[in-house]
């Protein structure tokens, strides 16, 4: 059995000119120790569905599905409190800005304790033992030290670290990962995809990467869903996605990439008309 | 014949921190030691992380910062802000694309007085002849007349970096310095801003420093790369020598930690991962 599934997820959002719908339609599933990208430009819809699944979207927001299973539980018939057991705990998520999703207030020390202390049943010592181990689990150096840091005292490489770790704090069965390497360095990013794809091996956790890098795709995923404008495009396992790529869209995406660019100019979307995928893409 | 539109020899820039209560003054040598040189409709790529001197070099390039010492020539004239102060005529040869296309425009300008202020602070055009300048240059950028009188929240980011490069161009630059303009976009928007670039290359012969951190995009776009680290440059070639043959062990750290999104390496990857 699959560790996530989703079926008919829609998401939509109240405005002054009618309902707004973000995300339309979209079904995916996880197995544990399993890699998932989800790729698409701005507007794809990609984080707001990962967020839905989350239940971090604000009140505003319409969440329907005809299925959402994690683990054996139904998320919809969740009340609040007993969905906030599961987050944080078997289901976490990284975000984008790690400079920005850290409290600047406190030490690392205490927001990697804070998770231990509200989802496991830890005293203080234990608590300080695990926070060292996990600051070493992902390459921090001096990890008892470095507790006592502030986020302004960091790089955002190692923010973006910490974060991590508090993600995998308890051990959970789902990381969703949301462009988490977008505001780093190449070699940062190198280091970090490294990081949790080892993490993930070691864990046997099922992993979601949001992203809008191919390359990240290619070097991460096992599968990958292909978004645009709130509807599933393409799934395919990311060996035929980048091999023989079935949707309009698709092709379109991997022919914009400039180290596949075969002229003077690039070939871009609107060449290829995706009004017209998505038509084609919904058989 | 050559024509060196950009020279730069030596180019250091420190800067000076101010000690405080706790701290005592220290100095950041950001850049230290540049020399780098630029044909008339060629493209410099500078490639760097984060805190590499990448930006203060565009900015001295650029006549936003002086250098601390160092020459710089530009059209072949030595240019020192330093001393001279900066001239209208300069800044008409040398003009800048910034990052971040949200950051970079007022928000309370219309598009068409943004793009026709450069013009209004640095020529006597008569206001007549400055809108039609800015609605033919609109038009050139790929946008339409109808957005002369819309303000920047109106348009997307791709729309944005569009209007950011108009005016840039509204003083006929030979120079164009670019500092990560597509850093910020996404994959399809980025396509069509850097396709944009070529156009304007040819038809004004242009000349570009582009700043990125992206190798596959400098890659496309470069005919030179300089590679920056720590202030120094320590890779500067043709593109093909530098992507070839990286000489500096940092590029070869670059390039092996750039994503690749061919088949065979994913092939590779996937064969690994099964074996472990």
């Amino acid at each position: 059995m699959a560790l996530l599934e989703i079926e008919n997820l829609v998401v939509e959002f109240d405005t002054a000119s009618g309902p707004f719908r973000a995300v339309d339609g979209v079904s995916l599933s996880v197995a544990r120790r399993e890699v998932l990208a989800i790729v698409g430009e701005s507007g794809s819809g990609k984080s707001v569905s990962m967020l839905a699944i989350m239940g971090l979207l604000p009140w505003t927001a319409k969440v329907t599905a005809d299925r959402m299973d994690f683990d054996g539980t139904d998320l919809a018939k969740l009340g609040v409190a007993d969905r906030r057991k599961i987050i944080g705990k078997d289901m976490a998520m990284i975000f984008q800005e790690p400079m920005a999703s850290l409290n600047p207030c406190f030490t690392v020390g205490f927001q990697i304790e804070e998770v231990l202390r509200v989802h496991m049943n830890m005293d203080r010592r234990q608590r300080r033992a695990r926070a060292v181990e996990l600051l070493e689990a992902v390459g921090i150096q001096e990890p008892a030290d470095r507790l006592g840091s502030y986020p302004h005292q960091m790089s955002g490489g190692q923010c973006q670290r910490v974060m991590i770790a508090i993600a995998i704090a308890c051990n959970p069965k789902l990381l969703i990962a949301d462009e988490p390497t977008t505001a780093l360095d190449v070699t940062i990013q190198k280091q970090i995809l490294d990081l949790l794809i080892k993490l993930q091996a070691e864990h046997g956790m099922g992993l979601i990467i949001i992203t809008h890098n191919m390359g990240v795709v290619a070097e991460t995923a096992d599968r990958v869903i292909v978004q645009y404008k709130g509807r599933k495009m393409e799934e395919a396992d990311v060996l035929s996605l980048f091999a023989s790529p079935k949707s309009n869209y698709t092709k379109a995406l991997l022919s914009a990439l400039p180290e596949n660019a075969t002229g003077k100019r690039l070939p871009t979307i609107s060449d290829y008309d995706p009004e017209a995928a998505i038509a084609g893409a919904t058989s | 014949m050559r024509n060196v539109v950009l020279e730069a020899r030596d180019i250091v820039r420190d800067y000076h921190i101010g000690g405080g209560l706790f701290s005592s003054a220290r100095t950041v040598h950001a850049v230290k030691g540049v020399t780098l040189s630029v044909e008339k409709g060629r493209t410099l790529a500078i490639v760097g992380e984060s805190g590499c001197g990448k930006s203060t070099l565009a900015r001295i390039i650029t006549l936003i910062d002086p250098a601390t010492s160092g020459e710089l020539f530009i059209d072949g004239a030595k240019v020192d802000i330093a001393r001279g102060g900066l001239t209208p005529e300069l800044r008409r040869k040398v003009q800048i694309v910034f990052q971040n296309p949200y950051g970079s425009l007022n928000p309370r300008q219309k598009i068409g007085d943004v793009l026709g202020e450069p013009l209004l602070i640095n020529t006597g055009a008569p206001a007549g002849e400055r809108r039609d300048r800015a609605m033919t240059m609109l038009k050139k950028v790929g946008l339409e007349e109808k957005h002369f009188n819309r303000y920047p929240h109106m348009f997307s980011g791709g729309q944005r970096q569009r209007i950011a490069i108009a005016r840039a161009l509204m003083l006929n630059p030979s120079l164009l310095v670019l500092d990560e303009p597509v850093s910020a976009l996404d994959l399809s928007v980025q396509a069509q801003v850097l396709n944009l670039l070529a156009d304007l290359q040819d038809e004004f012969h242009l000349t570009y420093v582009f700043i990125s951190h992206d190798l596959s995009v400098v890659r496309y776009i470069a005919d030179e790369v300089m590679v920056m680290y720590y202030g120094e440059a320590v890779e500067y070639g043709s593109r093909d020598e530098v992507f070839s043959e990286p000489q500096h062990s940092y590029t070869r750290t670059l390039f092996a930690a750039t994503p690749r999104a061919d088949i065979d390496s994913i092939k590779a990857r996937l064969a690994a991962k099964t074996a472990a």
